[in-house]
């Protein structure tokens, strides 16, 4: 019996009109992660922002595999360059007077 | 409400093509989509624009009765009655594109709902995940000391959240499952909060270590003494080493800020002492003093 947590990729792709293979082709490129139970694929819940995500890059502004892999390491890099600026911005009110 | 040029807002002529229409929307669309602008709202206000012009005018009915109104357009209701074709007025959705996703997806403006009605989002089965939704909470740095509750509205729910001890200004949390719900049956959203955190003490964070300047006086900081301080977990008695120089720098271990969701670790207290020198003195401390600097 999977995890509840788990969503079937199948139904995921009926619900949301995408085939099969562009959830694995976003798994080759390491994208997402998927799960195998009894020969069923599985996503795990977390991954479901992601994967919505990549289905609107790559349905609305027509993105290929490689262009997402590129924007989730650009995405990456500003969420944790919002980080640095705020641990930097925190850091500044040290030295700013009272 | 304003008359909406669709036309200015993909940057096109109004006898652009459709497939001019369809290449002005993909360039600004991958500029301003939600996905390629995490936390911009401005970027989400213009890509509305661009998804509404783009409804507008890809659709063939849709840019005839827009081109047909234009500026008239408050009129249009009456016009389309006087004309009593009711049967060409459908503007239901077919084909074409749905976005969805992480913005106000309901996000159409009145000018658009005027001309065309509530309906104009494409209708589909497809489940969706609700909209995430993004909200900041302010605190004192005294309530981001100790671990608490507090609740909040959201959608006219009160859902109280814990908040644990050693939260930091700008961070965030999720909430799961707190966004809007999601549409067809899919899963709700999850709920953003970030944290504004308003220093109303005299110590300065810096992550889980604190700062402050402690006054001396002259004889305490020549000769030693004790001193009794504040720390954000009350009085704290110190030692001052005789001869201690001005702006020397302690450091009390364990007496600064809770680190987060790390229960009993706190980070250090770092204390600057700042030496003041004695003002007004009498004859006698005068006379002291001179013959101490003739020494």
């Amino acid at each position: 019996m999977p995890d509840q947590d788990l969503i079937s990729v199948t139904e995921f792709c009926e619900s949301h009109h995408l085939q099969f293979g562009f959830i694995e082709s976003l798994q080759q490129y390491g994208l997402i992660e998927m799960t195998t139970v009894e020969q069923t694929s599985f996503v795990h819940d977390s991954e479901l922002p992601k994967l919505e995500q990549f289905a609107r890059l790559h349905h609305e502004l027509d993105i290929n595999f490689e262009g997402m892999e590129a924007i989730t390491h650009l995405l990456q890099r500003m969420d944790e360059m919002h980080h640095e600026i705020i641990k930097l911005k925190n850091k500044l009110s040290l030295y700013e007077t009272h | 409400m304003d008359f909406v040029d669709y036309y200015k807002i993909l940057g096109i002529e109004k006898n652009a093509s459709q497939d001019d229409i369809k290449k002005a929307y993909r360039k600004l669309a991958r500029k301003h989509h939600p996905d390629l602008n995490p936390n911009n709202k401005e970027a989400h206000k213009l890509f509305q624009q661009i998804n509404e012009a783009n409804e507008v005018l890809s659709d063939p009915e849709k840019r005839k009765k827009y081109d047909e109104y234009g500026k008239d357009w408050k009129h249009a209701e009456q016009f389309e009655k006087a004309k009593h074709s009711s049967s060409q007025q459908h503007y239901a959705n077919e084909g074409g594109q749905n976005f969805s996703g992480d913005f106000d997806e309901g996000g159409f403006s009145d000018f658009f709902e005027s001309l065309f009605g509530g309906g104009g989002r494409r209708t589909s089965q497809t489940k969706f995940r609700g909209q995430d939704y993004n909200a900041e909470l302010q605190l004192n740095l005294t309530d981001a000391y100790t671990t608490h509750q507090q609740t909040i509205t959201i959608d006219g729910k009160n859902v109280r959240i814990t908040i644990p001890a050693g939260i930091e200004n700008g961070q965030k949390i999720k909430l799961k499952g707190y966004g809007a719900p999601g549409a067809n049956g899919g899963p709700n959203g999850d709920l953003y909060i970030t944290f504004s955190i308003t220093n109303n003490t005299r110590f300065k964070r810096d992550g889980n270590d604190l700062h402050t300047t402690v006054d001396i006086d002259l004889y305490t900081a020549l000769l030693g003494g004790e001193i009794m301080v504040d720390a954000m977990s009350g009085k704290v008695k110190l030692k001052v080493n005789p001869e201690t120089q001005n702006g020397t720098k302690i450091r009390l271990k364990g007496k600064g800020f809770p680190v987060y969701k790390s229960e009993g670790q706190f980070g250090d207290l770092f204390i600057t002492y700042h030496v003041k020198l004695p003002t007004n003195l009498t004859e006698k401390q005068k006379e002291l003093f001179t013959e101490l600097s003739k020494l």
